[in-house]
């Protein structure tokens, strides 16, 4: 954890300070060095849910379940992070808190929407097996969904609203390119010290709940 | 500060914000456990003294 | 061919349960068509002909919504679904024989709802008619699995919009483009790949969703 800290606090330097002004967008352009690297980690996580969703039903050990979960907590954090960067880039960019011209976040806002329903599913079921299966299969979905939804929105475009500009990956220089590495690097550390830590306190939740139960 | 830089700080504080929050909550939650795994220490020590 | 005589048994008896109950259809008949009045009031004068277009699908989408809220309800009310899971048939045949009957349920609909709209608001083309075909099949595979899901929770029809939604956003791009564009096929194929992917899906995962 100590390591991901130290290593965040180095992107940021870089991020900040070392890395060279963009000639279009200016500073702003900064913000990229996290926002991509926490979109691409909400990918990873709910990649990883998903993974482990699947795990479940396959293996039927209990403990994916805890870890399916977890990613999926995480995924919908960093998503909502995405969404929060991406609307004050915007600002920053165009003058409005919101655009649907760019498909990466307008994708991030219907995964959001999903994964929000999970949380609102599970814990509508009781707990046991049940609740299990079909959160696993709901993990399932969202996977399947995103690539669906990407291509869903760039088919969108041509009768939503004409882009008003090209993709969002700047051409980066060597330094930038490297700044951009670190804070990758950086945040996908944290996002996996953060899983591991709220994986180790539900287990340990649940371990104590069974022991109370023994006890008394 | 310009404009521009207004919203880098507000983009990096936002993440460092939420980031931090998420800690604090991690943190107590650690304490509670800390907590729970006492009172249970204390009612298995009671436990075997007693029985 | 035993799955396929599983599949159209279950399919049958949700069709004879609705002719003779006769309450789910005839509300989601009345349900789109109030919606496509509502909706004349609700465009403003001189919008875009094709805005009314993509009305036509946010009516068909709530619509099956409400359809889809009540298609596990024979089963959860006679707790027939643990003796259909109990069944020597295949789980995933209970799917596919709900989605069937589903199917049929929202095509009839169509039948009054689509000529409707073309009188109120503008002719549909076959690009649209198959757009809401193929969407069709995408809503009652992917619906009827969420609506086992939410069958399996406290809240019940208040969760299933949530959970449908999202998952119909593609479904409703498919379905709009291909009523608006001069080149629908590129949204029918994509319409078509959503049928594939999902349905393959619910297929493989319908028994862990009504499964301990």
């Amino acid at each position: 954890m100590a390591t991901a800290a130290a290593l965040v606090g180095l992107a940021i330097v870089l991020a900040l300070l070392v890395a060279p002004e963009d000639a279009d967008q200016g500073i702003s352009q900064r913000i990229f060095y996290f926002h991509v690297p926490i979109a691409l980690t909400a990918y990873a996580a709910f990649g990883w849910g998903a993974w482990k969703a699947l795990l479940l039903l396959w293996k039927r050990e209990e403990r994916y379940d805890l870890e399916s979960y977890v990613a999926i907590h995480q995924g919908t954090i960093f998503g909502a992070l995405t969404l929060a960067t991406g609307s004050i880039w915007a600002k920053a960019s165009w003058g409005k808190w919101w655009v649907w011209d760019s498909n990466q976040l307008v994708l991030f806002l219907v995964l959001f929407l999903f994964y929000s329903a999970y949380f609102m599913l599970r814990f509508s079921i009781e707990e046991g097996p049940r609740r299990e299966n079909v959160s696993a299969v709901y993990a399932l979905f969202g996977v399947a969904l995103i690539p669906v939804s990407f291509f869903a929105i760039r088919l969108a475009e041509d009768f939503i609203h004409p882009t008003t500009f090209t993709r969002d990956g700047p051409q980066m220089t060597g330094t930038m390119f490297f700044t951009f590495c670190v804070c990758w690097v950086s945040i996908s550390m944290l996002a996996y010290a953060l899983y591991r830590v709220e994986l180790l306190g539900k287990r340990l939740d649940s371990n104590l709940r069974e022991l109370r139960e023994a006890l008394s | 500060m310009s404009s521009g830089e207004k919203y880098v700080a507000a983009a990096y504080g936002v993440v460092f914000v939420t980031m931090l929050v998420y800690v604090v909550i991690i943190a107590a939650k650690l304490a509670r456990l800390e907590r729970e795994t006492a009172e249970l220490a204390e009612l298995a020590r009671k436990r075997s003294l007693g029985g | 061919m035993n799955y396929l005589a599983d599949v159209t048994a279950l399919a049958r008896k949700d069709l004879r349960l609705e002719l003779r109950a006769r309450d789910t259809l005839p509300a989601m008949l009345l349900f789109v068509l109030s919606t496509l009045v509502v909706f004349h009031f609700a465009l403003p004068s001189g919008a875009d002909e094709v805005a009314a277009q993509g009305l036509l699908w946010v009516a068909l989408v709530f619509t099956a919504l409400l359809g889809l809220a009540r298609a596990w309800a024979p089963e959860r009310e006679d707790g027939a679904l643990e003796g259909l899971v109990l069944a020597p048939c295949d789980r995933s045949a209970i799917w596919l024989g709900k989605s069937a009957a589903v199917f049929l349920f929202l095509v009839a609909i169509e039948l009054v709802a689509l000529p409707a709209f073309a009188l109120f608001f503008s002719p549909l083309d076959a690009g649209a008619v198959l757009g809401v075909l193929l969407a069709d099949v995408g809503i009652c595979a992917v619906g009827t699995l969420l609506a086992a899901m939410a069958a399996a929770s406290r809240t019940r029809e208040l969760i299933l919009p949530l959970l449908f939604l999202p998952l119909a956003i593609p479904l409703v791009v498919g379905g709009v483009g291909a009523s608006v564009s001069t080149d629908p096929g590129r949204y029918l194929a994509f319409l078509g790949l959503y049928d594939a992917v999902f349905a393959i899906l619910c297929w493989a995962s319908f028994e862990y969703v009504v499964s301990e």
